[in-house]
């Protein structure tokens, strides 16, 4: 099984992580730093990289067709002849941009809804969760379509679209977890001293709970992200000729045996935009951890 | 990076099990062996009620489960006998006499009379039932006053039988194309005591179609039905020409069109109902035995709404139309062998063929917008352009756009819209330019042009023009079939000088084939009966 | 306990009263009918065909109608599918569904439960990043692309499994893994940071210091409490996978109740939408109730509550 040479190793490696503070920790981590490097790479060539090409992520060439990575188109061209590379980073710039903003609404809403729901219980509890169930049951589609009539068309709504489903879960999670730490001695033994709520909230209980949240956060950006695309599909948000990391995948997942370059480099985006969020995240719980 | 390490350790893992393992026989080859046809229909029939229904998809499957007074030669669409061995025709051309096979029977052993067919008419016709296509019926006498409940005796509708072997239809003016009519399915006949022992005549929702009650008069009889699964069909030992069946089965497979495509690359189908344009050029290259494509009775074109804005102007959606390169549309981006669209009907409709009434000509539609008041594209307002959610409209959409751009300097943004939310916009006028398309029901130019008539109800282009109309009527009305189609060409000038439709091409019905199919003929209402199919072993060429 | 499983049914009524009338608001309002089509029927027959089914009265007739049918247990005929009912589909399909997600699920547990743990007690080595790697690489392969790139491999070209269908046993796998994987890379995260959080806590130093065999201490001690986040996400993925993935049975063609979950909503297939939102309410509902009731046996401090 385990031997125990190497798991003292990793004991120690854990206190010695504890004895870091925060800020300390996400500068020494070398799982940290890569991430940082890495999504700060991303975010900046998806941001500024199409001012230095140019191509346009339009401009068709129908005679060109999908053509392999060369020299003029790096990441090669797609079906109508446009230039990958280009797409996949405005893509970028949307999937970025609704990944991070629906997951922090998803994070604020779901965080702040099971943390009072859990704290408070009772009833207010049983009505809080009877509504998160009702809102899980009821027809995503239906409610994305009656969006767009009613709506329009903006890229606003797709952060609430996606906000509003995203946040369930988490609400849930942070629902019992809050129930699980109040039973804690310390909230109890905080509450006899007349602690006032919002601080116990947020000393006690929202800083115990803090590792679930950011990995479920972690994980929250992609299904953001690929989610968007399905959204899209049913009219609100991004419109061709744009596009977004979730619909290039999705048109290469389809074609991958013919034109693989077009699933396989935008899916490398997306894994190490993945990739450094996970390094991130988990430095970050490491290092919560260890101020705690 | 982990794509690559599993790529490799995958071709190891094959390499070690193709050294042990001999294939399993695949559907196709079991098919060939019994005779059973395995089939891709592309989505789940919305029902097998020949009345009920509407679309292609029903017509593939009802096609082998009923038969109408005649039927159609597959490879030449001549007027074959079907439950009608013969008939005859007035002088006037207003009545038709059929004389029934008496040979003639339904899949339960009972004999199918001219009753069958009165009954059959009386049902779809019946409005309580809101039969979609009942208007396939208006050619009959009386049938149109009856549908919309003017008149409520259906003895006054222009069908009789004098005795069970013979039934004579009245029309209520010259149909020249009549005898095509009743190969469509709302012309099929139902089983009366069927119906009616699962409910009224004129319900729908009815438990008659499912496989323990269902009763056809098709060479095939219904075996099971699964949603979303497969619908089984197996010889009618009843059908009247029970010899010329020669197929055992077939397997209606509601697939889409990738996995259609998966499934017949590993030998599960022998036919598909498409190709996803993707896979086109692979299989032109590497199997172009097994490609077809076919002419359909379908033109694919842009609607404009002539309501709205700098489109009320005939230059400026000519100038639209003109820019168009279609020729490297259908070519590059469709791949398919569609026809480039210069005119609204598609060619050899019914034998008609219009001129082409424009080309594509960027320098004059450059010209034209400028007469409207916008020289290279300046001052042209914000258009929006619609087209419901699917991936080869979208890159159409974006390849015409950007001519569009390039050509006149017009910016346009396009939107999708989910399918029924797309169809209540175009019904309310609620877009500027949508992308559309249009399938004839039948061998005639009318069921085209008609599109274009004032008061057609499928007509959202807002377009009215009186001297249109006058001319049409006039094609409708002229029995001489020279004449006939000269006003009719008339017409398709008129049109395409208002420009409220941009036709951009026309379909082909592109599928996969295998081999071993014999008797599938390409034909331009995409009809295929399936008593003329069969399957063959090839032997493998060396 | 089962004062609790009582209350929690009780509560279950309100709650499935105001799904179904929120749906039923939600499909009157959205836009497009069932009977809508490429060629439309003339507004005459369209009136007719919708008085077949009632849809020519007044809404709130239609509501009450609908609310009493819903009552009886009897969820009308479909008006896509010409001749069906809505729980004939479901029975049908459900069971199809509900056996796809229980490999699916056996497949996720097994795999994603096992690697968190591993990857926790190896915390900051390289069989951690190993381990979370493999975890991150069924988040980056989704199930739209795992699916294809399976059926590619082992279906079209290896010809070991069909294409499509569900129809032999061997039908189950691919399916099985496309969708266990995805939900395999969640568990197995949440389990790791689970682990991770007990693994601090004085007691399990304790149990360590007293020299209890580490085995026993993982698995007996710290595996109850850290799943608490695994549990109470999987009560609602649960329900999402035995009520069937759209993705997965459109894919692989599979008849379960997920592909005419979504298409009955494009369909606008109203009594369809109705039927299985209420259906996949009530299974939401008994899972989110299984999940709090191991949350309760998992740490019964909570009881009191």
């Amino acid at each position: 099984m385990i031997s125990t040479k190497k798991e003292k190793e990793s004991l120690s490696r854990n206190t010695q992580i504890n004895r870091l503070g925060l800020w300390h920790h996400l500068t020494q981590s070398n799982h940290a730093r890569i991430g940082f490097i890495l999504f700060s790479a991303i975010t900046l060539i998806c941001f500024l990289g199409p001012f230095f090409l140019d191509q346009s992520f339009d401009s068709t060439e129908l005679e060109l067709g999908a053509s392999p990575p060369s020299l003029e188109h790096f990441f090669g061209t797609d079906t109508l002849g446009r230039d990958l590379l280009i797409r996949t980073l405005i893509g970028g710039q949307i999937s970025l941009l609704v990944g991070f903003s629906a997951t922090a609404v998803a994070l604020l809403i779901g965080v702040t809804y099971g943390m009072i729901a859990g704290y408070i219980g009772k009833k207010t509890d049983i009505i809080m969760m009877r509504f998160v169930d009702t809102l899980y049951a009821l027809p995503f589609t239906i409610m994305v379509i009656l969006l767009t009539v009613l709506l329009g068309r903006s890229l606003i709504l797709i952060f609430l679209a996606i906000g509003a489903v995203e946040w369930l879960t988490l609400a849930r999670i942070v629902r019992g977890e809050t129930i699980s730490i109040k039973t804690q001695p310390y909230v109890e033994a905080a509450q006899l001293n007349g602690l006032a709520h919002h601080k116990i909230l947020y000393k006690h209980i929202l800083r115990n709970l803090i590792s679930p949240v950011i990995v479920f956060a972690t994980l929250t950006i992609p299904s953001v992200i690929l989610l968007e695309s399905v959204i899209s599909f049913l009219g609100l948000g991004v419109q061709a000729p744009l596009a977004s990391w979730g619909s290039l995948i999705n048109e290469g997942a389809q074609k991958f045996d013919i034109y693989p370059w077009l699933l396989i480099l935008p899916s490398i985006f997306f894994s190490l935009t993945i990739l450094s969020l996970n390094f991130i995240g988990d430095a970050f719980r490491d290092g919560l951890d260890a101020k705690n | 990076m982990n794509l690559r390490f599993i790529a490799t350790s995958l071709l190891l893992l094959k390499i070690a099990l193709s050294l042990g393992c001999s294939p399993a026989q695949t559907n196709v080859e079991r098919g060939i062996l019994e005779q059973e046809l395995y089939i891709g229909i592309g989505t789940e029939p919305s029902g097998l009620d020949p009345h009920l229904v509407s679309g292609m998809t029903e017509h593939y499957v009802l096609l082998s489960l009923f038969e109408g007074l005649t039927t159609l030669d597959p490879k030449t669409l001549e007027i074959l006998p079907g439950v009608a061995r013969s008939w005859s025709v007035s002088e006037d051309g207003l009545s038709y006499t059929f004389d029934l096979d008496p040979e003639a029977r339904w899949s339960n052993g009972d004999s199918l009379t001219a009753y069958d067919f009165i009954f059959s008419y009386q049902r779809i016709l019946s409005p309580e039932l809101g039969a979609p296509y009942a208007y396939m019926l208006y050619a009959i006498k009386g049938a149109e006053a009856f549908h919309k409940g003017k008149i409520q005796d259906f003895s006054s509708v222009g069908i009789r039988a004098p005795n069970p072997q013979t039934l004579c239809i009245e029309l209520h003016s010259i149909t020249p194309y009549f005898l095509t009519l009743p190969t469509h399915f709302t012309w099929w006949p139902v089983h009366k005591s069927t119906i009616l022992k699962h409910g009224a005549m004129t319900d729908r929702i009815s438990k008659w179609t499912q496989p323990k009650h269902f009763v056809g008069n098709g060479p095939f009889a219904l075996k099971s039905w699964r949603l979303n699964n497969m619908i089984k069909v197996e010889k009618n030992p009843h059908y009247r020409a029970q010899n010329s069946v020669q197929l055992n089965g077939i397997h209606f497979l509601p697939i889409n069109l990738e996995t259609e495509e998966r499934a017949f690359r590993a030998g599960q189908i022998h036919l598909t109902s498409g190709i996803p344009i993707a896979r086109i050029d692979w299989y032109k290259k590497e199997r172009p035995k097994n490609i077809r494509f076919d002419p359909f009775l379908g033109v694919y074109y842009y609607l404009i709404n002539t309501s709205k804005g700098p489109l009320k102007d005939p230059k400026v959606r000519k100038a639209l139309a003109y820019s168009i390169n279609r020729e490297q549309l259908t070519e590059h981006v469709l791949k398919g062998g569609q026809k480039p669209a210069y005119h609204f009907t598609p060619p050899n409709t019914g034998g008609y063929t219009s001129n082409d009434c424009f080309s594509y000509d960027p320098e004059k539609a450059r010209q034209l917008l400028a007469e409207a008041g916008y020289p290279n594209g300046l001052g042209f307002p914000e258009i929006e352009f619609l087209y419901n959610t699917s991936e080869s409209h979208k890159i159409i959409a974006e390849a015409i756009q950007q001519m569009w751009k390039k050509e006149l300097g017009v910016e346009i943004t396009l939107y999708n819209q989910e399918w029924k939310v797309y169809l209540s916009s175009r019904q309310a006028g609620d877009f500027d330019i949508a992308r559309s398309s249009w399938i004839g029901d039948y061998l005639d130019p009318y069921t085209f042009l008609g599109l274009g008539e004032s008061d057609s109800g499928n007509n959202h282009s807002l377009w009215q023009d009186s001297v249109y109309d006058e001319i049409l009527s006039q094609a409708t009305q002229s029995l001489d079939k020279k004449m006939r189609f000269e006003s009719f060409q008339k017409a398709e000038n008129h049109l395409i000088e208002a420009m409220p439709f941009i036709p951009i091409f026309f379909y082909v019905r592109s599928l996969l084939i295998d081999e071993s199919v014999q008797g599938w003929y390409p034909n331009t209402l995409d009809y295929h009966p399936y008593q003329h199919l069969s399957l063959e072993r090839i032997p493998d060429s060396i | 306990m089962f004062k609790l499983i009582i209350k929690r049914l009780l509560q279950a009524i309100p709650t499935l009263w105001i799904i179904a009338t929120i749906t039923f608001v939600l499909m009157q309002l959205t836009p497009g009918g069932p009977f809508d089509q490429e060629k439309p029927v003339t507004p005459e027959v369209k009136l007719l065909i919708e008085a077949h089914y009632g849809m020519d009265q007044p809404i709130y007739e239609q509501y009450i109608r609908f609310i009493k049918n819903r009552l009886m247990g009897d969820f009308g005929p479909s008006y896509k599918y010409i001749g069906w009912d809505v729980d004939e589909i479901i029975a049908q399909s459900f069971p199809i569904s509900l056996e796809l997600g229980f490999y699916a699920l056996i497949i996720a547990l097994i795999i994603g439960v096992p690697l968190g743990v591993f990857a926790a007690l190896y915390h900051g080595t390289k069989m951690e990043t190993l381990l979370m790697g493999i975890a991150l690489l069924g988040i980056c392969l989704p199930a739209f692309v795992l699916g294809p790139l399976l059926l590619l491999i082992f279906s079209t070209e290896l010809g070991w499994f069909n294409t499509f269908g569900w129809n032999v046993a061997s039908d189950r796998v691919l399916p099985a893994v496309t969708l266990g994987l995805f939900y395999a890379a969640f568990i197995a995260r949440l389990t790791r940071s689970g682990t991770l959080d007990v693994l601090k806590h004085p007691y399990i130093q304790t149990a360590r210091a007293k020299g209890l065999k580490e085995s026993k201490v993982i698995w007996i001690h710290t595996l109850r409490s850290s799943l608490s986040p695994v549990v109470a996400y999987l009560g609602p993925a649960v329900a999402g996978m035995i009520s069937g993935s759209f993705v997965v049975e459109t894919l692989f063609f599979i008849p379960g109740l997920g592909s005419f979950f979504i298409n009955s909503a494009f369909n606008r297939d109203d009594t369809m939408v109705m039927g299985t939102v209420l259906f996949y309410a009530v299974l939401i509902i008994a899972f989110n109730l299984v999940v709090d009731l191991i949350q309760i046996w998992m740490n019964p401090k909570i009881k009191r509550d």
